[in-house]
């Protein structure tokens, strides 16, 4: 069981995380943020490994992971 | 619930500037973890560069210094030789480090200053809106080489390290890349051992971190690592290029 | 110290540095000032705590000062004309992000690569700013080498005092020449402010804000502010730290105006046309920025006519100009490219305009 935390105010939306998730749980969310990004959510949190490969390639350290 | 991965507290709460899915923003984090892990936060002084990375001193949660283009090597040996105890990095891109500041890192270098570089390679000048770089690849478009570089009218693209680690003064070089989870985690571990060769006293380190430009390369973030490790890396070959005992 | 010593003037500015505090020096050759760096090569080293680096270019040497200087030392620099150019991107640089540091320029004739000699064509350069942007610096023109050894150690002071640089605007007599020096037992100012905003380390609740050198405002806003705090700072300059010397001008129907060597040279000439009964003065600027406008502006009341002699072809005669608004002529004689003006070139220069005003 794992958590992963998300600031989706500073997310931009690249989608880097969502390549390298194993699991493929990550996706460009409907909401647009203030900055005007599609910030990235997880479609399926009970799903998650806590690997945190989405936080080690995202650009914007926005990604916490517990575990 | 433990935690597994957060944002260092070595970078500040200020949102980067940088384009969607450039890779600047991996590297800031790795330096950032190097150094709250080795735990000398007190002690670390930043040379920002000119170029996209300008406002890294908004970032870095560290005393820091704003330097002229190319003269960050110049002003981090000024810094380091008032106070040697301090742990003294620059951060420069490839205009910066390989065009016009080349004469400063290279005696720097030679030196054997004992400092650490971060020297960030996109094969592209990003914050001036994508002209060439000294390390543009043959036939790569730029705004000023709208045809493709052309080696007979502006030469060829430069390999940092390689030059540098002909050098006697360099303790560490090393060429890296961010263009997936293990490449990151190798660049962690390669920008942790340049720090901690500067902590020995070993001299200057320097690690050449192979970086994407979406936005200046015209790529979706997706299709700029596929680039950097299918184009890049070729041309940049990756591995520890000088290491003293 | 205390007893006189023979001393260059080049040698003479490097010990007064050191006794001065300073600790750090950054340099590249270039002739007239090597003796800088060479005294500075010699004695640092043996000073705890001292550091000379010779550096790959004026352009780096400047840019470690700014290193050193952001990092709280007090640190200089030294070059001559060309290699003073190369170091206006680093002084712009230093300006804006307000660090302390002295540099030398023992001036030589220009353009270009010009001469080796003695010259004072780099006066607009250096009280005009000379990098880019809205600018000054304390400018210290000394005449002696023991004048260049006092104003060495006062421009340490005045740097950290307004956290601006400070040039000292000698030419290649001054540096060349040896002269008798006392060097003065340099006491460091009780009121000059800390460095609380040097980069030296830092960490959460250390006591401190983070120290960011910087000279970069992208907003314009704040970038207007800032300038606008540099130039509050150099209106106290102009207030307080402007300095001449005046002789005979209190009855003078004639003023020469002339700085550094070539005001030694006007002093021979007003003693000699003296002896004649011709009643000439002597207005010598100490600071050639902020000029000195006071003194002229007096003497402008009583004076026929004022004479500015340079090793140029003319410009600080624009400030003299300036500051007598066309109260009376001013005229101008120099000498350029490395050539000093001579007692009697001076002196037939007063009786001209003496002749003219009969």
């Amino acid at each position: 069981m794992a958590k992963l935390t998300i600031a989706k105010e500073t997310c931009k939306g690249c989608g880097l995380c969502a390549d390298v998730c194993p699991k493929g749980l990550l996706a460009l969310s409907h909401m647009i943020n203030s900055r005007g990004y599609h910030p990235i959510d997880i479609t399926d949190q009970d799903k998650c490994i806590g690997c945190a490969f989405c936080a080690r390639m995202c650009p914007d350290a926005v990604i916490t992971v517990e575990k | 619930m433990a935690i597994v991965y957060e944002k260092t507290k070595m970078l500040t709460d200020k949102p980067l500037h940088y384009c969607p899915g450039c890779t600047h923003g991996i590297i800031h984090r790795l330096v950032a973890e190097a150094i709250d892990e080795l735990g000398v936060q007190d002690r670390a002084i930043g040379i920002a560069p000119v170029g996209c990375a300008v406002f890294a001193y908004d970032y870095f949660n560290c005393d820091m210094m704003e330097a002229a283009h190319g003269r960050a090597p110049a002003v981090a040996t000024g810094c380091k030789r008032v106070n040697p105890n301090n742990v003294v990095f620059t951060y420069q891109g490839d205009g910066d480090l390989a065009s016009i500041g080349a004469a400063e890192i290279t005696h720097a270098a030679t030196r054997g200053e004992n400092i650490t570089v971060i020297f960030v390679n996109n094969a592209i000048y990003g914050m001036t809106g994508g002209q060439m770089a000294p390390t543009t690849l043959p036939g790569q478009v730029t705004t000023t080489s709208p045809y493709g570089r052309d080696p007979a009218l502006c030469g060829y693209p430069i390999r940092m390290s390689e030059m540098l680690a002909t050098l006697d003064g360099p303790a560490y070089i090393a060429r890296v890349s961010v263009h997936d989870v293990k490449h990151i985690m190798e660049a962690k571990k390669a920008i942790k051992k340049a720090f901690q060769m500067q902590l020995e006293g070993k001299g200057f380190s320097m690690v050449e971190v192979l970086s994407s430009c979406p936005t200046n390369w015209g790529l979706t973030p997706q299709e700029a690592l596929k680039w950097l490790q299918e184009k890049m890396i070729p041309q940049y070959p990756l591995g520890v290029k000088k290491e003293v005992e | 110290m205390g007893q006189k010593m023979l001393m260059k003037g080049n040698e003479a500015i490097a010990e007064a540095a050191i006794q001065a505090g300073c600790r750090f020096f950054f340099g590249y050759p270039i002739t007239p000032q090597n003796q800088i760096p060479e005294y500075m090569s010699k004695r640092l080293p043996k000073i705890e705590g001292g550091c000379f680096l010779q550096a790959e270019s004026e352009v780096a040497a400047i840019n470690m000062v700014y290193g050193a200087a952001g990092a709280g030392a007090r640190c200089m620099t030294s070059s001559s004309s060309p290699g003073i150019s190369l170091k206006q991107e680093g002084i712009s640089y230093i300006v804006g992000a307000e660090l302390p540091c002295v540099i030398v320029n023992m001036v030589r004739g220009g353009p270009g690569l010009g001469s080796i000699q003695p010259a004072q064509s780099d006066y607009y350069q250096s009280t005009r700013g000379g990098g880019h942007g809205d600018y000054r610096m304390l400018v210290l023109a000394p005449s002696s080498v023991q004048e260049a050894v006092e104003l060495t150690q006062q421009a340490f002071d005045l740097a950290d005092r307004y956290r601006n640089p400070v040039l000292i605007m000698g030419d290649g007599l001054i540096g060349q020449m040896m002269e008798p020096v006392e060097m003065p037992e340099y006491v460091k100012p009780a009121d000059l402010p800390e460095k609380t905003w040097a980069a030296t380390g830092w960490k959460p609740g250390c006591g401190r804000e983070r120290a960011i050198i910087n000279s970069l405002y992208i907003d314009p806003n704040k970038l207007e502010e800032h300038v606008q705090k540099l130039y509050a700072k150099y209106a106290v300059m102009e207030e307080k730290e402007c300095r001449w010397q005046e002789e005979l001008t209190d009855d003078a129907d004639y003023v020469i105006v002339a700085y550094g060597t070539t005001a030694r040279i006007a002093r021979s000439a007003m003693r000699k046309l003296r002896e004649q009964g011709v009643r000439v003065g002597l207005i010598r600027p100490i600071t050639l920025w902020p000029f000195p406008n006071a003194p002229i502006k007096k003497a402008a009341a009583h004076a026929r006519a004022f004479l500015t002699v340079e090793m140029s072809m003319g410009q600080m005669v624009d400030d003299v100009r300036l500051a007598v608004n066309g109260a009376k002529p001013v005229t101008f004689f120099g000498r350029t490219g490395g050539i000093v003006p001579t007692v009697r070139e001076i002196m037939a220069q007063v009786e001209k305009l003496a002749e003219e005003a009969e």
